[in-house]
């Protein structure tokens, strides 16, 4: 399968096959692929130069101390670093090999193919816990299958169904902090993306809803491609298969978990992960 | 004795005292003309109402019964209705463009320069300028309730679109990348979840803009002009509270001037229940 970024909407048909798609259980993955990125703030060269493979159907860890670029990469990916006045990207991101930069792609196409979920939980506070999880076809303008099927799909993929089912009516607000972030996982996957951004998606959370959101990863994967920020070094060690470190916007070295956390090749790499410096 | 917790002086907590009663005073005396103004239109005013107050039209003769207001409350409700209904879509509109689109570019700078210089122009100009444009170019006909309208509307415009602005920038910006990074192209990011979002304090806003706006006699006195009867045909001239007001203190009667504190009552509770509502639906807005 291919995904479909052009500026022309989908045919019913297209989108059919696409939601079909992406509601079975094992769905071909997508890669992306960073060539030699760059991003500024103003003057600011936040990423500089990155080149680096997301897997399919893999986790990807990036972590790094603060300010070293890893929120910045990450919206590269799914083209939100350009809402930031004054910002600027060079270089090349590829879903498969189609390039996101070029003009003959829509950026709500990407949006749709490369869902993401933010530090701290953002559910829409007008909505209800429905309404929040159906913003996501609603606003990406998704139509197909039924909105109630796909709610409730998106809601179990995310691990919150079963708590929630009885009160879709009523707030996303009033749910607890941990819950609120599923719900915004699931609102992420409503659209059907490809891949999911998460930007310390546990950081806000209690270590239960931590370790939850973590066996979600893990099951999500099977389905996305995962890209995930954190802090927390056990959580990059437990819940990814590839780790990339970075350090002043560069990457310094990128390799399965294991290997970042037990051999690193670079100094720099080996001193962090052993908590030395960060 | 304890050197880290010394208690008090007394001579500190003499001075508190003193600061705490000078600044009770200063707030006493502030409100001493608010309560007098409201005590004395209220005394006034409520011996004029009646039944028969607010159910008449002015008669216009010296002799005899003078008729109530009818005509002042219903063309006061339907001028300000009108005005709400041009200015609130404008005044919210340009306020998402600044806040949505323009942002810090010049274009945005200069209409929120030219918006604050509008929220400082007098009333009365406004009324003037509808006057010359609307009435003495003689184009569209004389006086009438939508060109009184009109020159409300231009009053609340800039009202409307700094509290609007406001508002709207209140909205986390969060939601704002959140509904994006769906896929959301940017106008039904608006619609869906910034407007929605803002709502409760674009209402308080707008109350708050035609309370304002109630109350203005100079943009009404030369375009919608004096008239007794009651007209609920905006293309006609059209009575108002203000106007009522302004023209019934003029006289040398008793009566008329006793109509004019019942009218100026009316005023004053009609402003305060819009306030109410304003303050009821900021209070229900989840920004704070
Ligand atoms: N909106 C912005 N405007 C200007 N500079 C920014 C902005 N956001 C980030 N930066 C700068 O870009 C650099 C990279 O920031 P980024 O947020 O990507 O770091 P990070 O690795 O995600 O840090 P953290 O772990 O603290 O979230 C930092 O030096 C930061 O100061
Ligand atoms: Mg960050």
């Amino acid at each position: 399968m291919t995904v479909s970024l052009s500026t022309h909407a989908e045919t019913p048909l297209e989108q059919k096959r696409r939601f079909e798609h992406g509601g079975t259980t094992m769905a071909a993955g997508h890669r992306v692929s960073l060539k030699n990125l760059s991003a500024w703030y103003e003057d600011q060269h936040a990423v500089k130069g990155v080149d680096l493979d997301f897997e399919p159907n893999k986790v990807t860890a990036i972590i790094g101390p603060s300010g070293c670029g890893k929120s910045t990469l990450l919206r590269c990916i799914n083209r939100m670093h350009e809402e930031i006045p004054g910002t600027r990207v060079e270089g090349e991101v590829l879903l498969d090999d189609q390039a996101l930069y070029s003009d003959a792609v829509d950026v709500t196409a990407v949006r749709r193919a490369i869902g993401m979920v933010f530090q701290k939980p953002n559910p829409f506070p007008t909505m209800s816990i429905f309404d929040n999880v159906a913003a996501g076809p609603r606003l990406s303008g998704t139509k197909g299958g039924d909105l109630r099927e796909r709610v409730e799909r998106s809601l179990r993929s995310a691990a919150l169904w079963d708590e929630v089912k009885d009160r879709l009516n009523q707030p996303g607000i009033g749910l607890s902090g941990g819950q609120q972030q599923r719900l915004c996982i699931a609102r992420a996957i409503s659209v059907e993306p490809e891949v999911v951004l998460m930007d310390e998606p546990a950081s806000a959370l209690d270590p239960a809803s931590t370790l939850r959101i973590e066996e979600l990863v893990e099951e999500l994967k099977t389905r996305y491609t995962i890209v995930i920020v954190t802090h927390n070094m056990q959580q990059a060690a437990r819940a990814s298969d590839t780790t990339a470190f970075m350090l002043d916007g560069e990457l310094i070295e990128a390799g399965p978990t294991e290997k970042i956390f037990t051999k690193p090749d670079d100094e720099r790499t080996e001193r962090y992960v052993s908590g030395k410096f960060g | 004795m304890n050197a880290v917790l010394r208690p008090v002086s007394k001579a500190r907590k003499r001075r508190d005292l003193a600061m705490r009663a000078s600044l009770g005073l200063a707030t006493a005396l502030a409100l001493v003309p608010l309560v007098l103004v409201l005590g004395y239109v209220a005394k006034r005013g409520l011996g004029a109402w009646s039944w028969h107050f607010f159910s008449t039209d002015p008669t216009g003769s010296f002799l005899g019964d003078p008729g109530g207001i009818k005509s002042a409350i219903l063309g006061t409700i339907l001028m300000v209705a009108l005005a709400t209904a041009i200015s609130v879509p404008v005044g919210v509109g340009v306020a998402l463009y600044l806040t949505e689109y323009g942002k810090n570019s010049w274009f945005a700078k200069a209409v929120r320069y030219f918006v604050d210089v509008m929220t400082g122009v007098p009333s009365i100009v406004f009324g003037l300028f509808v006057f010359i444009v609307l009435i003495l170019s003689g184009g569209v006909g004389g006086y009438a309730g939508w060109k009184g309208s009109v020159a409300l509307s231009l009053l609340m415009l800039p009202v409307v679109t700094r509290s609007a602005e406001v508002v709207l920038l209140l909205v986390p910006h969060t939601l704002r990348e959140s509904a994006l990074a769906l896929g959301s192209p940017r106008w039904r990011m608006i619609a869906k979840v910034v407007l929605p979002t803002a709502l409760p304090g674009l209402v308080t806003g707008s109350l708050l803009a035609v309370a304002r706006a109630a109350g203005e006699t100079a943009p009404l006195l030369f375009t919608a002009a004096i008239v007794n009867g009651t007209s609920l045909n905006l293309g006609q001239r059209m009575n108002s509270l203000p106007v009522q007001i302004f023209t019934d203190v003029g006289q040398a009667q008793d009566r008329l001037v006793a109509r004019a504190w019942g009218a100026a009552l009316t005023l004053v509770v009609l402003v305060l229940l819009l306030t109410l509502v304003a303050r009821y639906m900021s209070r229900r807005s989840r920004l704070t």
